[in-house]
């Protein structure tokens, strides 16, 4: 065991809010290789619903390659091997039964640089809905496209121009269109990989603000290496250090009282 | 450290190489640009004068007794068009002069009368203004290919020809010189635009051939190979891209493909007529072998290119398909193909453009071969272009030198008008991220 980390005892790893909320993303013994690397050691953890969970770390601590698991995006790279368990609802989601494509209209993601696809706004939050099947007719279409602009805060900016192209909107309104296009399908969990850091200080305040929003009614991770973003959105931050989960706590605690030297080395500025 | 004379020194060395550089580059453009402008400009001016066609006019009677109204084609036409053309001589009277004056006119010259005549059978027993072809000599002659003539009379009163080029060195007789000068004194030789140019199918007579067979040869030949060979190349290019794990095996193939692209294309010919003609027994000389040829010779081509763009296609538009639950082959039909679109289009249409110039493979397989019939079926004998302009340049036929550059500018038309349209294609598709 290393002498700069402290024997955590489980029931000071389990956060305040867990006891409140219900658990809904659990890992256990997680190990990931990138071929030879050794991305990530042993992570447990446990995620709960109906808040957001912020995960921070520099640069190559495996945070991303974690989250990517959650929604098995790391699937698509052929060198990447998972052990260990991830279960969402209880449910183990590397099963082999279990189809991936369907584990990722439950799990939304928003990525890193905003990505719409080069076609028109209402296409954009349409296209998730209209591959799963989720609108009978046209009528019902449009009403979870709108409603789902509406809950990513957009939908007043872009009313008049639902059929311009979802590439031409400025980058924070870009992000929040990705924010709608994941909402569309109706997860239970949104994944965001550093969702603001392509963005200027006013969107990222905005993108915030609909974080804070949504917590309501989605259990939220992300990524982020701002670590005042994390003090300011998230109820729970969990730090990750060398591809291992160094701790997880009470947001509130961890930047006030972090129980780990490296957790405090990092937060004080003095690494990473 | 540098003293200031000698960065002063350097400075002014960079500019002067830079300049050196920039004239040296101007140079090459220059040269490139001349060289180019002299090879239109001389197919031009060599390829004009087959773009029209001389006739002589005439006026003849449709002789009842020699074409039968119940059967108007198979009437004597000839005979009465060389008998109109010795009737506007009637002072020669030797055989064999005779013979030489209907020999002015070309074989084919009673065409245009049967077509007239066929179309209206009521001209039969009537005079008929009409245009009978002038063979290719004459022709030729008449379009000043050998050199001016002047004709003036002789102490005797014989007409004697002055021409700049002597008689020896012309495919044209000084008594053929005056009787084609005596109808253009009367103007009865009239210049048309060569319809038949485009309308007819090869020949062994330079004025009645035509380019008509090649371009549907070239056209059929170009379709099959582009049916065969875009589905089958985007198809492989997603898979090996999106699909296929990317092992020794998958490399493997990449590597052949690339070397495959390389292949002179004279093998592809080869292998065509070993497996298309000998093992599946294909009709030879045809459009849909010489389509099949050319579909394995753009085939790599294409795969190469349909690969490029798809790898163009920025990541995070898959990603972002994957992330709301799209599945693998749902995002790449949806998302990445469409983007990838323009790339593909412009790959194979150079692919194409490369198959519409191919002479070589086509030789393996028959496709080099004098076809006189046009087309009509994919199954039919043909030629393409660029092989009709590789015969026509054998011929020693002074006439078929102008047919040959004439045959060039039209492949150029079609492979410009080919760029056109991929040009158009890509700006059409062409979306930004």
């Amino acid at each position: 065991m290393n002498a700069l980390a402290p024997q955590i005892t489980p029931a000071a790893k389990t956060p305040r809010i867990l006891a409140e909320s219900a658990v809904k993303i659990s890992a256990k013994d997680v190990n990931v290789y990138y071929g030879e690397k050794h991305a990530i050691k042993n992570l447990s953890v446990t995620i709960p619903d109906r808040a957001v969970s912020a995960f921070i770390g520099p640069s190559g601590c495996g945070k991303s390659t974690f989250l990517r698991c959650i929604n098995r995006m790391n699937d698509s790279i052929p060198a990447c091997k998972v052990t260990g368990l991830i279960d969402v609802d209880g449910k183990d989601i590397y099963d082999p039964n279990l189809d991936p494509v369907q584990l990722r209209a439950r799990v939304g993601m928003v990525f890193q640089k905003p990505n719409p696809f080069p076609k028109s706004i209402f296409e954009n939050v349409a296209y998730g809905p209209r591959i799963h099947g989720l609108a009978k007719d046209k009528t019902e279409l449009e009403e979870i496209v709108i409603s789902s602009l509406k809950k990513a805060s957009l939908y007043e900016e872009v009313k008049d121009r639902l059929n311009h192209p979802g590439t031409g909107l400025s980058g924070g309104q870009q992000q929040r269109l990705c924010i709608a296009r994941a909402i569309a399908v109706n997860p239970d969990i949104i994944l965001m990989d550093e969702p603001c850091s392509a963005l200027d200080p006013i969107a990222t305040a905005r993108i915030e603000e609909l974080i804070d929003e949504l917590r309501r009614n989605y259990c939220i991770v992300i990524v982020t290496h701002s670590m005042q973003q994390a003090a300011r959105v998230s109820q729970l931050t969990a730090f990750f250090h060398l591809g291992t989960l160094v701790e997880f706590g009470d947001t509130n605690e961890m930047f006030t009282t972090p129980q780990d030297k490296r957790t405090q080395d990092y937060i004080t500025g003095r690494f990473g | 450290m540098i003293d200031d004379q000698t960065r002063k020194l350097q400075i002014a060395g960079r500019y002067r190489s830079e300049s050196r550089f920039r004239m040296v580059g101007a140079a090459a453009l220059a040269i490139s640009a001349i060289f180019l402008a002299f090879l239109v400009l001389d197919i031009l001016v060599k390829a004009l004068p087959a773009f029209h066609e001389n006739s002589v006019i005439m006026n003849v009677l449709v002789d009842p007794a020699r074409v039968d109204a119940a059967n108007p084609k198979s009437g004597d036409f000839e005979g009465i068009i060389k008998d109109a053309m010795r009737d506007e001589f009637p002072n020669v009277n030797d055989r064999a002069d005779k013979k030489k004056l209907v020999k002015l006119l070309s074989t084919g010259a009673a065409d245009e009368l049967r077509g007239q005549v066929v179309a209206d059978p009521s001209l039969i027993g009537k005079q008929v203004a009409t245009r009978a072809l002038l063979s290719a000599d004459a022709d030729m002659y008449a379009k000043g290919y050998f050199g001016t003539a002047k004709i003036s009379k002789d102490a005797n009163g014989l007409d004697v020809v002055t021409a700049s080029i002597p008689e020896s060195n012309r495919q044209i007789t000084d008594k053929e010189v005056i009787w084609l000068e005596s109808l253009k004194a009367r103007g009865l030789i009239d210049s048309s635009l060569a319809w038949r140019f485009f309308q007819a199918g090869d020949s062994r007579e330079p004025e009645l051939s035509g380019m008509k067979g090649a371009i549907f040869g070239s056209l059929m030949t170009v379709f099959i190979a582009l049916i065969i060979s875009l589905p089958l190349g985007v198809a492989a290019a997603i898979y090996l891209e999106e699909f296929a794990a990317k092992n020794r095996w998958t490399q493997f193939l990449e590597v052949n493909i690339n070397n495959l692209a390389a292949v002179p294309s004279i093998i592809f010919g080869l292998l065509g007529l070993a497996i298309f003609l000998n093992v599946l027994g294909l009709p030879r000389s045809t459009p849909v072998v010489g389509g099949l040829v050319l579909a394995l010779l753009v085939l790599p081509t294409i795969i190469i290119a349909s690969r490029a763009a798809v790898r163009a296609v920025p990541p995070s538009i898959k990603e972002a398909a994957l992330g709301v639950g799209a599945s693998r082959q749902q995002a790449v039909f949806h998302h990445v193909l469409p983007l990838a679109l323009p790339g593909i289009l412009t790959g194979t249409i150079l692919g194409v453009a490369r198959a519409l110039g191919e002479t070589a493979p086509l030789l393996m397989i028959g496709m080099v071969a004098f076809i006189a019939d046009v087309p009509t079926s994919v199954t039919s004998a043909a030629t393409t272009l660029p092989v009709q302009i590789f015969l026509w340049s054998d011929l020693p036929e002074l006439a078929f030198q102008s047919r040959t550059s004439a045959a060039i500018i039209i492949l150029l038309v079609l492979l410009f008008a080919l760029n056109g349209v991929a040009i158009y294609l890509r700006k059409r598709f062409e979306q930004r991220w």
